[in-house]
């Protein structure tokens, strides 16, 4: 989307991505998503009087390898509280870090070529999830509130941008990368759908050259489109305003993706006084030289470097493999398209299997070993399978595991004898000589409809390439 | 009544029974409670079956730990797992928390008895026990006298031989103030050396767990088994329980104590008197006497009302009504939060979440409580200099003996300069323990000694020089 004429918009974004350790951020709690309601608590997550938090050791050392990974300045932090009234906040305050974070200034590279600034990296924790029923579905007017705490106390790193962004496909872009960044530092699943990686955006208007223009921050957007589409709506709700001689107010907005509109949620005068000073019941938090090491050392190479390495194993890839990599690179299949290349399965094949078959099925990827996962490959490719039996064989693997030619023999996907698929074309010209006299004439997209048709008659067991050669040997 | 450590002593080899010392203790209990309103919540069958399960590892040859069979009263903002646990808050009215603070944990694992919970200014913001939920503690030595406070309770089950060791917690007084109001001996440790996992926190910075017990031996034998590192609160020292007993007799020749100017100015005469023996005390013992001013202390008292209250202000903010204790049902949460605050607590305790929540609001934080923190630091400054001039301090506990009912609940600052002495030693993170010294009447006096951060032992040895002159 582009603005009126000589307008630009200037976006920051925070993201707060849950971190993925075992327990919650100050107790022995599991940290697990999707667990029965308040069954994951303890006195410690709960507030319950008396409770002091101990700080997880693991919190940090993600913390640490979010910074390193964005080229921050891991530095001496401390703990603030952050104090107003929730229900779904059970001490009534949020512990989280304010002057002092871990993570100092940084960096992120864009696909794009674009570098988008990062302010700092800190640590907070989470609170609990409150539902309402009845009403608008928020808590004013609601019938019911429900809280449930297992979310509470779960370890969260916020990541805020500079105000760099002048677009939402930039936006986008951003989280994009980020999100990828964040999973390949093993700190964060990355789910947006799960909650676990949530953006507010802040968003101001200017013409090209002029100082900033007042912002309004736009709270929790769950998905890159919903990021997209606020961050637009904001922009020209906001250039309408002013071209109007009006005001933009600093304030918090809420964004409903239904109407696909942003609306006050508090104005500047009625944000909270958070009365943030030192959590006394934390000590500072100093990571020495020799740790910090260790976690850089323990990092795998970033998203920008593995598509690099990927795409300078294919002979001028297309921009449907290129996109492909991306794929491959954010689901972490880099590493079995690799071992598949390294076998000699052509590049265009591995990567259309993994950004696709593998893609769909992610979830059960621990399933598949990378021995099978080529093997399947192999197969296909030297026509012991078709292209249909290869993703079904793919899918079952994901499904199950297992060896792939095993499954290929459980399932009947023998290919046909070379004798055999000679009759069946031989049957197929018969039947559709019309056909057939205009493949003849050298009308070569009759080849589709006679595979298609040996496909009919073999309930796929042929091989699309073994079918066209039939098909020339006999024209 | 016998001490603890001769309870302890006889329940080890047989020669009383854990269950004999838990009954003697309830008995006394029930015959002044209703007077003088020591215990809020008592749990008899709790005490008595712990009490049989003592016995029952001493009939198995098991040694149950050096504190066999004694009972100990807790302050109510102790928790102890299924029991009532209030904080002498109204907010809190039928809490039974799910889990044990951990030196309750402690003391159970040193064969110690449970016997119930004190009563104490609501969330320990007071110095007469008035501000309870529960109504007044009476001073066993005078009931118609405070017992002071916020401990109130736990002095004066001690002194009122109800039990022979009190847990009880110290954030700007609130074990030796209380201690010397009642004639018994009260402990104020290092922050840090005992866990305040299972203390409700009035101000996490300044809040300490210590012992009062009848006699410094005592004390010492309590603070020895809940000392030491606990990985559950993090702000606990590294390092495991100090040894106090065995120097405890090693008295105080070549030591240098300090004569702190600032920690008796304004004290009544007798006070001053009592001060004045135990410098001699001292002196006779083979100690140097040593004249200081620490005039940072002065200042103690107004720092100590914008740290605590501020702190307090948040910790307090989880009591909303939406998870546990009173809820005052109302049409949406935020008018549920206010009501049941509103009636929950007590006027000194919202007096106190209003300085607190004034002292951190924007605009207001670097004149208050950022001020605050710069004199604390100057405090502690102050008392490391000091303390490179002499081993020990020596100053007054309370500025006078125990007062009358109402005398101070009119005039909230007359009430705070109740703890003029004791707090510079909170701000400062260091330990102090109070004394009975003479007497003005029939009320008692404490005299109170402090020592740089973890020098309890020296404290303790010191101590026990007053208690030997005292009693011979």
């Amino acid at each position: 989307m582009s603005l009126p004429d000589g307008w630009e918009m200037v976006v920051g974004l925070e993201v707060h991505t849950e971190l993925k350790t075992t327990t919650k951020m100050f107790c022995g709690c599991a940290n697990l998503f999707g667990a029965e309601p308040n069954t994951r608590v303890c006195a410690v997550c709960l507030g319950l009087p008396g409770s002091l938090p101990v700080l997880n050791v693991r919190a940090i050392e993600l913390a640490m390898a979010i910074g390193c990974a964005l080229h921050s300045t891991i530095s001496p932090s401390t703990f603030h509280r952050k104090n107003y009234f929730y229900p779904d906040m059970p001490k009534d305050f949020q512990i989280s870090q304010y002057d002092l974070p871990i993570n100092v200034g940084g960096h992120v590279d864009l696909p794009d070529g674009s570098r988008v600034s990062v302010e700092r990296a800190h640590l907070e924790e989470d609170t609990g999830k409150s539902t309402h029923l009845g009403g608008s579905g928020r808590i004013h007017g609601a019938e019911r509130s429900l809280v449930d705490y297992n979310r509470s106390g779960v370890p969260l790193v916020e990541i805020v941008s500079g105000p760099d962004i002048r677009s939402s496909a930039q936006a986008r872009l951003y989280a994009s990368e980020l999100r990828g960044i964040l999973i390949a530092t093993g700190a964060s699943d990355g789910r947006m759908e799960e909650g676990s990686m949530r953006i507010d955006a802040n968003v101001s208007v200017r013409h090209a050259d002029e100082p900033f223009g007042t912002r309004c921050e736009i709270k929790n957007l769950n998905s890159l489109r919903s990021l997209g589409r606020a961050i637009d709506y904001e922009a020209l709700r906001q250039i309408e305003l002013l071209n109007e001689g009006g005001v933009v107010r600093q304030e918090t907005r809420h964004w409903d993706e239904t109407l696909g509109a942003t609306s006050t949620m508090r104005t500047k005068e009625e944000a909270e006084d958070y009365r943030y000073f030192r959590e006394p019941d934390l000590v500072d938090l100093a990571p020495d030289l020799a740790w910090q090491e260790r976690v850089r050392e323990g990092l795998g190479p970033m998203p920008a470097e593995r598509r690099a390495v990927l795409a300078a194993r294919l002979s001028e890839p297309s921009s449907t493999q290129l996109d492909a990599v991306q794929v491959v690179v954010d689901l972490g299949f880099d590493a079995l398209v690799t071992s598949a290349l390294d076998a000699h399965v052509e590049g265009a094949l591995a990567l259309a299997r993994a950004a696709n078959e593998l893609a769909a099925d992610a979830e059960h990827l621990q399933n598949l070993s990378t021995e099978a996962f080529v093997t399947t490959l192999l197969m296909e490719q030297n026509g012991e399978l078709s292209a249909t039996q290869a993703k079904t064989v793919l899918l079952e693997l994901l499904a199950h595991g297992g060896d792939p030619q095993a499954i290929a023999a459980a399932r009947g996907f023998e290919q046909l004898s070379a004798d055999s698929l000679g009759d069946v074309v031989a049957a197929q010209i018969e039947a559709h000589p019309e056909e057939w006299s205009r493949f003849r004439d050298g009308d070569e997209k009759l080849a589709q409809f006679f595979i298609g048709q040996v496909m009919k008659a073999t309930k796929g067991q042929a091989n699309g390439k073994a079918v066209i050669a039939e098909l020339h040997a006999r024209r | 009544m016998s001490s603890a450590a001769e309870i302890a002593a006889d329940v080890r080899r047989g020669a009383t029974s854990a269950l004999a010392e838990a009954e003697r203790s309830l008995a006394a209990v029930r015959a002044r409670n209703e007077e003088l309103n020591v215990f809020v919540h008592v749990d008899e069958e709790r005490a008595l079956a712990r009490a049989r399960h003592v016995d029952e590892q001493v009939s198995r040859g098991e040694d149950p730990g050096p504190l066999a069979g004694v009972p100990v009263a807790l302050k109510d903002n102790l928790c102890q797992v299924g029991e009532l646990t209030t904080a002498g808050s109204r907010i809190l009215e039928g809490w039974r928390p799910p889990y044990s603070a951990t030196v309750v944990k402690r003391i159970l694992n040193a064969g110690a008895v449970p016997v119930g919970k004190t009563n104490m200014d609501e969330f320990a913001m007071g110095s007469s026990t008035e501000n309870s939920y529960y109504g007044p503690t009476r001073n066993p030595h005078d009931p118609s006298r405070v017992p002071g406070g916020s401990s109130g309770g736990s002095a004066a089950a001690v002194a009122a031989h109800m039990t022979p060791l009190a847990l009880g917690s110290d954030t700007g007084g609130s074990i030796r103030q209380p201690a010397a109001l009642c004639g018994v001996v009260g402990v104020k440790p290092t922050y840090g050396l005992v866990s305040r996992f299972g203390l409700i926190a009035f101000a996490s910075s300044l809040d300490q767990i210590g012992p009062f017990a009848n006699n410094v031996t005592d004390a010492a034998l309590l603070l020895e088994v809940i000392a030491g590192h606990d990985a559950r609160d993090s702000t606990s020292l590294p390092e495991a329980a100090p040894s106090l007993l065995a120097g405890i007799n090693a008295g105080v020749a070549g030591k240098r104590v300090g004569i702190v100017r600032e920690l008796m100015e304004g004290a009544d005469d007798e006070v001053l008197a009592a001060v004045e023996k135990a410098r001699a005390t001292l002196q006779e013992a083979g100690a140097t006497m040593v004249e200081l001013s620490i005039p940072e202390c002065r200042l103690g008292l107004s720092a100590y009302y914008l740290i605590a209250p501020a702190e307090a202000s948040s910790n307090l903010a989880r009591f909303d009504g939406v998870r546990y204790g009173l809820r005052v049902d109302a049409d949406d949460v935020a008018a549920m939060n206010e009501a049941t605050r509103t009636l929950g607590f007590g006027a000194e305790v919202k007096r106190r979440i209003m300085l607190g929540t004034y002292a951190l609001s924007a605009g207001y934080y670097d004149a208050y409580y950022g001020q605050a923190l710069k004199v604390r630091t100057q405090m502690i400054d102050a008392f490391r200099r000091a303390y490179d001039q002499a081993d020990l301090l020596l100053g007054a506990t309370a500025p006078s003996v125990a007062f009358k009912f109402g005398e101070k609940t009119s005039n909230p600052l007359a009430m705070y300069l109740s703890d003029v002495f004791t707090i510079p030693t909170n701000l400062a993170g260091d330990p102090a323990i109070s004394v009975p010294y003479g007497r003005d009447g029939d009320l008692p006096i404490g005299v109170q000694l402090l020592g740089p951060g973890r020098s309890e032992a020296l404290l303790f040895a010191a101590a026990r020089v007053l208690e030997v002159e005292r009693s011979s």
